[in-house]
């Protein structure tokens, strides 16, 4: 794995925010928000964390990345093109007719280990492939990523309380916390909080991370397995459509695509932000 | 195993477990998932003789479907055994996503499944899962009829590169005298053929269905018999030449009539367009009458008596 500079990353970042930007914007569909407050997080695993690679994905002692909030998948598309998985010129035909890049995560994209999208199923995935690991003496890791929306979905409850009791510390979780969901705050559509201390009572270890800082997500990551036994969370403080001024913490940007005026203003936004990183 | 080995009635439940002990044992990368339900799934000695070949998740069907789909992803062969009407129930939307759609060849093994469960009530009856399993793409759903088939779709599911979905009951079922030792997927089993009437039977009403042909053949009329154990895909090559070769078809299923084998032949003889005298015996859509599994079957015609009534109606 090339080692990067937190200056290169937070480069890669502006980047990704770009391309998927494009795509969504060429598409006429995507989740723009929430893709844009996980870009730093898939950076930050794919670029500093996870070993794999287009050239061990089909190794069985990989690392593995399972997306539970499979519609963030276009900040998923850019980064596995930027890691070599598939021509990013593929991501043209993103929601196109015929496209295999649909608006969710699928196995016929290399580089993708499972159809997800319904919400409330990346832990129990991830909980069996941990426990395969355990069980035949693997080092690989598991990384999933949740959405706070999705911690409503009691599957998430089951899957949290059998990772602790098989004790499964390759088990990490990150839960994309920007407080929104598609009608709201997650507060008043159906409070999940003390989201910490419920996982801390079903036997995770709990961290919490600024989601964007590069610094510091690489740092976590670099403490894992946090406690020997215990599964492990980290909960990253993010802010849905982060580094488009006009679409930060706004539920409407869910899913919505920028008009022409928009993306030229957006894209203002981010090559401003591209220049300073480059001084 | 061979014929000499089975004892005459055996519950396809029992076949299962001593099934899944033999693969177990040769296999390390067999598991067998379960949601608190070793008990009912007969698995207490294959527990005791393989620990490390079980793993029990707790009364959480959605997340030992999820579970199992995450193991077999890692190259494990993973049996996911539960009650079939919380499996299927419950648990749906990980068989569509985590198992079928994603891919993986999970095994998923719906126990007590039908009108098993009896006096239990509908909680526990699974009348719902042909007509939901039958309308998701990428699962090959078999319903064994007695002993050799039982066995037989445990074998063949064990190798299956795509996910299978297998259900059956518990009650001790005769062995069924057949032609042909076969058994393959898709491939609907012949018992017995008939020039007036076919009955077109799955799992364990394949014996009743069996019987009734016996107490057709003493007054003269002579009816078939087909284990369609697999449910889909659908053996249509069978059903049409049954249709062809006799003056009348009786589907008959231990699920709803709605959405089931019976629609899924329907469908098929239209589509191919053969019409003749027909009807589906399954349990009525209605608030399903209570008692014994067998006192059920009897309620809605699923009996020798039943099913050759059935029959000499049809045919006048
Ligand atoms: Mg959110």
């Amino acid at each position: 794995m090339k080692a990067y500079t937190d200056r290169e990353l937070e480069i890669k970042s502006v980047q990704y925010r770009m391309n998927l930007l494009r795509y969504i914007k060429q598409a006429n569909a995507g989740h723009t928000g929430g893709s844009l407050s996980c870009t730093d997080i898939l950076n930050v695993l794919y670029n500093d964390v996870l070993n794999v690679s287009p050239d061990t994905f089909t190794s069985r002692n990989r690392d593995r990345y399972i997306q539970s909030k499979g519609h963030s998948v276009e900040a998923l598309y850019v980064v596995l093109a930027d890691m070599g998985f598939f021509p990013e010129d593929d991501l043209n035909t993103l929601c196109r007719y015929g496209s295999d890049y649909v608006g969710h995560p699928t196995r016929k994209i290399n580089g993708i280990e499972f159809n997800t999208g319904a919400l409330g199923h990346g832990l129990s995935i991830s909980a069996g492939i941990a426990l395969a690991g355990k069980m035949d003496g693997r080092t690989y890791r598991v990384f999933t990523l949740l959405g706070d929306g999705e911690l409503a979905e009691g599957s998430n409850w089951e899957a949290a309380m059998m990772a602790a009791h098989y004790r499964l510390d390759n088990l990490h979780a990150i839960l994309d916390h920007n407080t929104l969901q598609i009608t709201g705050r997650n507060r008043e559509v159906c409070s999940p909080y003390p989201i910490n201390e419920k996982f801390r009572a079903f036997g995770w270890e709990v961290t919490e991370v600024n989601g964007h800082d590069i610094s510091k997500l690489r740092k976590v990551f670099k403490t894992i397995p946090r406690k020997k036994g215990k599964p492990s969370l980290i909960i990253a403080s993010s802010v849905k459509g982060k580094g488009i001024s006009f679409m930060e913490d706004e539920k409407k940007w869910h899913h919505g695509v920028p008009s022409d005026e928009q993306y030229k203003l957006a894209l203002g936004e981010l090559k401003k932000k591209m220049e300073a990183l480059r001084v | 195993m061979t014929m000499t080995d089975i004892q005459i009635e055996r519950a396809n439940l029992d076949v299962f477990s001593e099934a899944l002990m033999k693969i177990a044992e040769k296999d390390k990368d067999i598991l067998v998932v379960t949601s608190d339900s070793r008990g009912s799934g007969k698995l207490g000695p294959f527990a005791e003789r393989f620990p490390d070949q079980i793993v029990e998740v707790g009364i959480a069907e959605q997340n030992m479907v999820g579970v199992s789909a995450g193991l077999a992803s890692t190259g494990k062969k993973v049996f996911a055994v539960s009650p079939g009407s919380f499996l299927t129930a419950r648990a749906l939307e990980q068989i569509k996503n985590d198992v079928a759609y994603s891919d993986y060849p999970v095994v998923l093994v719906g126990i007590s499944s039908g009108v098993s469960y009896g006096a239990l009530g509908s909680t526990h009856h699974s009348l719902h899962d042909l007509a939901a399993l039958r309308a998701i793409n990428n699962l090959t759903v078999v319903i064994p009829a007695d002993a050799y088939e039982t066995e037989q779709a445990i074998l063949q599911a064990s190798v299956a590169k795509k996910p299978v979905f297998i259900r059956f009951g518990k009650k001790p079922m005769p062995l069924l005298p057949r032609p042909e030792m076969e058994f393959e997927f898709g491939k609907a089993s012949v018992i017995s053929t008939g020039s007036d009437v076919s009955f077109i039977a799955t799992g364990e009403t394949v014996a009743p269905a069996y019987e009734a042909s016996k107490i057709l053949a003493d007054i003269g009329i002579s009816a078939g018999v087909v284990s369609m154990h697999t449910i889909k895909p659908l053996d249509k090559t069978t059903l049409i030449a049954q249709a062809k070769s006799c003056r009348a078809l009786i589907s008959v299923e231990e699920h709803s009539v709605h959405g089931g084998l019976g629609e899924a032949c329907a469908s098929a003889l239209m589509t191919a367009g053969i019409h003749l005298p027909f009807k589906i015996i399954g349990i009525a859509d209605e608030d399903t009458k209570t008692g014994s599994q067998v006192e059920i079957f009897d309620h809605y015609g699923i009996s020798g008596r039943g099913l050759s009534k059935t029959a000499l109606s049809l045919l006048k």
